[in-house]
């Protein structure tokens, strides 16, 4: 008997055992949340931006307790002091972990990692307001102490007129500069420009509309309902009403809404390089 | 495998790839080559999904990149190794990967240890890492999922003659096991020495694809035959010098001569033709002085 042995073609190999092709399942949402909660630690620049929360509640609170008076031991006034620094770090912490990605061009492998960039963004998004009512809790707990620190100290009682309520407008407000320091992150993709973007944003923008609004009486009318600074930063310390919560979602369709969309839309199509 | 078919991609005006089309087979290490500039990257981002084609589609193993489910443990990627936050340290970036991939923080050290970064390197933020480190660590970002496809830019740029050396052991090893390797690079040499296919790029377009065998072989004849081993020995006998090849034998002699001793020594041929192999150096140096004119010229204009 004969057999002819033809030499196997060269393009198709039998497969040995490793390597195989198979199926993966899809990453859940719940780990892409804790590996972007990850990365906003993870450097030196992160865990120092995360540190100063702390940091600077205590430097804010410390300077009430030194520099003030008696009368200005309060927990409003010393929740009023830690609310500064807040408003700048939580907000370049926001920028930072969206457009490290492509500053520091880490997109590639996390989007390589997971081609779908919606579910990464959604994923720091969800993480943006964690960290912000985490931040806040620590912040508005470090003021708590240093408000019973100080009654001690001038042997008072403590005043704690600030309401639940109050605290929670004050988290809330933190939590939308956030959300507006996310959204230029997504719009700009560069840490440098988005971070000077939310400056200009927060300390002239919103003040160039108060002052429209005192010289030209058209302006003063329509203010409330278009300037979204000034809606964000009176929850920060005013008794709120309806009417508030409806100048501050009008206003936020303009200056948060509307922008989060076109800044996903740029970012799900925006080349890493 | 990865099949690339019919893939364009504009730039504006600028076609970065011009219908490309090509297969990287399953068990063989395919080398993607090209001057810089000639669209090996681009041709690597649209199969990752990074970047999207204006026409055309890239799949593996029969589905698109965004539709595997954990990619990492499908397709180790490296596109670019310095595209990593300078501020992380090495074993964090595996980390991270790991992470995402879902699977046991141990495969990171194991993963150090296999590409050769040491655990106090591992310890160092990246921006400290010379480019053949952060080349290592790159190629633990692909190989911590155990993928079956690899795909990889450029992966010896900064590598040290050792380090290019395990490159090419670690991906001959990669194919041997039942591996797709995929790796651009802009040199021939490079390619060379590890590729089993070779495809061709210049200016977008493919100029040449085929095995390295084929497209290597410098003069002489290309004979493909079952028998090979029949065809060799009546060659032999006739004093001609022949040369392993795939499925086939290149013999230092004319077509006709091969074919009429195959036709006595009663082998069947499934293909016979010159080699013309000594075209693929010159064609590559062609393509690179095209470019390099061209950059030459640019550079003049702007002086």
């Amino acid at each position: 008997m004969t057999t002819t042995t033809l030499p196997r073609p060269a393009t198709e190999p039998v497969t040995p055992a490793r390597h195989r092709p198979r199926t993966t399942r899809p990453i859940p949402f719940g780990r892409l949340v804790r590996v972007e909660l990850r990365k906003m630690f993870d450097t030196r620049s992160g865990f120092w931006l995360m540190a100063s929360v702390a940091v600077t509640a205590v430097l804010a609170s410390g300077a009430v307790l030194m520099f003030g008076s008696e009368a200005d031991v309060t927990y409003a006034n010393l929740s009023a002091a830690i609310g500064v620094p807040m408003a700048i770090i939580l907000p370049v912490i926001a920028i930072l972990s969206v457009t490290s990605e492509w500053s520091q061009r880490s997109g590639l492998t996390t989007f390589t990692l997971v081609p779908h960039r919606g579910r990464v963004l959604l994923a720091k998004a969800v993480n943006t307001v964690h960290v912000g009512v985490a931040a806040m809790v620590v912040a508005l707990t470090i003021g708590a102490g240093t408000n019973l620190l100080g009654a001690a100290a001038y042997g008072i009682d403590p005043v704690w007129e600030t309401s639940l309520t109050d605290l929670s407008h004050i988290v809330l407000a933190n939590v939308l500069g956030m959300a507006f320091g996310f959204m230029l992150g997504l719009v700009i993709r560069s840490s440098p420009a988005a971070i000077v973007g939310y400056f200009v944003y927060s300390f002239v923008i919103g003040n160039l509309l108060v002052l429209l609004a005192t010289s030209q009486e058209w302006f003063a009318d329509i203010n409330r309902w278009v300037n979204f600074q000034y809606n964000q930063t009176y929850f920060f310390d005013q008794q709120i009403v309806a009417k508030d919560w409806a100048y501050l979602g009008v206003s936020s369709l303009l200056w948060l809404v509307l922008p989060l969309v076109i800044g996903a839309w740029a970012a799900m199509r925006a080349e890493v390089k | 495998m990865i099949t690339v078919e019919s893939l364009t991609k504009h730039y504006g005006g600028f076609t970065a790839v011009d219908d490309v089309s090509f297969t990287a087979a399953t068990g063989r290490v395919t080398g993607f080559l090209g001057p810089n500039g000639a669209g090996k990257s681009t041709t690597m981002r649209v199969m990752v999904g990074l970047t999207r084609p204006t026409h055309g589609s890239v799949t593996i193993g029969g589905e698109r990149y965004g539709d595997l489910g954990n990619p990492g443990l499908e397709v180790g990627v490296l596109l670019d190794a310095s595209a990593q936050h300078a501020g992380r340290t090495g074993r964090e970036i595996l980390t991270v990967a790991a992470r995402t991939m879902g699977l046991p923080v141990s495969r990171v050290p194991e993963t150090l240890a296999r590409v050769g970064l040491t655990e106090s390197e591992a310890g160092r933020r990246v921006r400290h890492y010379s480019l053949g480190m952060r080349q290592r660590l790159g190629i633990a970002t692909a190989l911590i999922g155990d993928p079956h496809v690899l795909i990889l830019d450029e992966p010896a740029n900064g590598l040290d003659p050792a380090g290019i050396r395990w490159m090419r052991d670690l991906l001959r090893g990669f194919a041997d096991d039942g591996g797709t390797v995929l790796l651009s690079s802009h040199l021939l040499h490079e390619i060379e020495v590890v590729a089993d296919d070779l495809v061709v790029i210049g200016q977008g377009r493919i100029v040449a694809q085929g095995t390295k065998a084929d497209l290597l072989a410098s003069t002489g004849t290309l004979v493909r035959t079952p028998s090979v081993a029949d065809l060799a020995r009546a060659l032999h006998e006739h004093h001609i010098v022949t040369h392993p090849t795939d499925g086939g034998l290149r013999a230092e002699t004319e077509p006709g001569v091969v074919g009429q001793l195959a036709l006595h020594a009663g082998v069947p041929l499934t293909e016979l033709r010159a080699a013309e192999g000594a075209g693929l150096e010159e064609m590559f140096l062609q393509l690179t002085a095209d470019t390099a004119r061209e950059t030459d010229a640019h550079e003049g204009a702007a002086a």
